[in-house]
C-alpha cells in the first residue's frame, strides 16, 4: 500500500468479511494509510522508506511466514482494482489442493475492460514470459495470486519496483510447482488508473530484468 | 579484407564490452578488470609520448589513427563502468530493502498476536 487512504479502508473491510488474517504492507505511505487500514482491522507492516510494490509483497510474505498456522497467501492490491470474490475463489481451489498457486488472469473471460494499446502490451508480455520461462500463462502481470506456504517459502522477490511481477514467475519456473490460472476481473477506475503504472514502464522494466 | 578486419574488431570490441559488463562481482573479475584499467591506462599514458607507435598499430588493424584506437578503449571502458557501478548499486539497494524489512517485521505484531 502506497498513498492509499481514500480507498484502503474499504477495501480491507471487504476483505476481513471473507479473510480473518488481512495483512497491509505500508510502502512510507504519507497520507495517513496506516491509521485507516490499521481502523478497518488490518495489520500494518510498515517499511520506514518507500521501496516499491516487488519490496512491500516480499516483506508481507516473510511477515506471513512467522505464522506456524499459514495455509495459503494472497497478495491483493490496496487500490481496490481486485474483486474479494475472486481471491475467495483462488483460495478455494488451493486449499483442496488443486495447484501450488493459483494465477489470477484477465483474459480467461471478458469482464475486464481494457483499452487496446494495454491489451497488446499485456499480451506480449506474456508470451515473452512463456518463451523466457516455458511457463505457459495468459496473463503474466497480474497482481491477484494465491499460493500455499511451500511456494510461499520459496520465493525471494530482489526486484523491488514493478519488474518483480516477471522475477516471481521466473521464480516460479525454476520451482515448477503445481499452478493453475482463475479468471479475475480487474476494476479500473479513475482513481486507479491515475496512479497505475503507465505502459512505457514496460521499458523500464525490461530493462531492470535484464541487467538484474 | 578490411571489412573483414573491421567486422572482427567490432565483435571483439562489443564480445569484450559484454562479458566485463556482465562479468561477476567477485574478487577475482574485480581484479581482471582492475588490471586491464591500469594497462589501458599505462597505454593511454604512452601514447602520448609515442603517437607513431599506436598508430602502427591501428594501421595494422584497419583503424585509421592510434587515437581513434584510444577512443575505442575510452567507449569499453565507459560501457564496463556503468555496468559495475549499476551492480554496485544494485547491492546497495538489496543491503537497504533487507535492512528496511527487518525493521519493518521487527515492529509489526507478531501473527500468533493478532489471531
Amino acid at each position: 500500500m502506497y498513498n492509499e487512504a481514500t480507498v484502503v479502508g474499504s477495501v480491507v473491510e471487504g476483505l476481513r468479511k471473507q479473510f480473518p488474517h488481512v495483512v497491509c504492507v505500508d510502502d512510507g505511505s504519507t497520507d495517513g494509510s496506516q491509521e485507516r487500514a490499521r481502523a478497518a482491522g488490518a495489520v500494518v507492516v510498515q517499511h520506514p522508506i518507500n521501496l516499491g510494490q516487488g519490496a512491500a509483497l516480499q516483506t508481507g510474505i516473510e511477515f506471513a511466514l512467522q505464522d506456524p498456522e499459514l495455509d495459503c497467501v494472497v497478495t491483493f492490491d490496496a487500490d481496490g482494482q481486485h474483486r474479494v470474490d475472486d481471491a475467495k475463489a483462488m483460495v478455494d481451489r488451493v486449499l483442496a489442493g488443486e495447484a501450488d498457486i493459483i494465477l489470477g488472469s484477465r483474459f480467461l473471460d471478458d469482464r475486464t475492460k481494457l483499452s487496446p494499446a494495454k491489451r497488446l502490451v499485456l499480451k506480449t508480455a506474456a508470451v515473452q514470459s512463456r518463451l523466457a520461462t516455458g511457463l505457459d500463462l495468459t496473463d503474466a502481470h497480474n497482481g491477484l495470486r494465491a499460493f500455499n506456504p511451500y511456494v510461499a517459502s520459496n520465493i525471494h522477490l530482489t526486484q523491488n519496483r514493478m519488474a518483480h511481477a516477471s522475477e516471481l514467475v521466473n521464480q516460479l519456473a525454476k520451482l515448477k510447482p503445481k499452478y493453475a490460472e482463475h479468471p479475475v476481473e480487474i476494476i479500473y477506475t479513475d482513481y486507479s488508473k491515475a496512479k497505475g503504472q503507465s505502459l512505457l514502464n514496460s521499458v523500464n522494466i525490461v530493462a531492470e530484468l535484464f541487467f538484474k | 579484407m578490411l571489412i573483414i578486419v573491421q567486422l572482427v574488431l567490432v565483435v571483439a570490441v562489443m564480445v569484450v564490452s559484454l562479458a566485463l559488463m556482465r562479468g561477476g562481482s567477485n574478487a577475482r573479475h574485480l581484479a581482471v578488470r582492475r588490471m586491464l584499467l591500469m594497462i589501458f591506462a599505462v597505454v593511454a599514458a604512452l601514447s602520448v609520448f609515442f603517437p607513431e607507435a599506436l598508430t602502427r598499430v591501428a594501421q595494422f588493424l584497419g583503424i585509421g589513427r592510434g587515437t581513434d584506437l584510444v577512443l575505442y578503449g575510452a567507449v569499453v571502458s565507459l560501457f564496463v563502468f556503468m555496468a559495475t557501478t549499476y551492480q554496485r548499486f544494485r547491492h546497495a539497494e538489496n543491503a537497504l530493502t533487507k535492512l528496511s524489512r527487518r525493521i519493518a517485521i521487527d515492529e509489526a505484531p507478531k501473527p500468533n498476536e493478532f489471531v
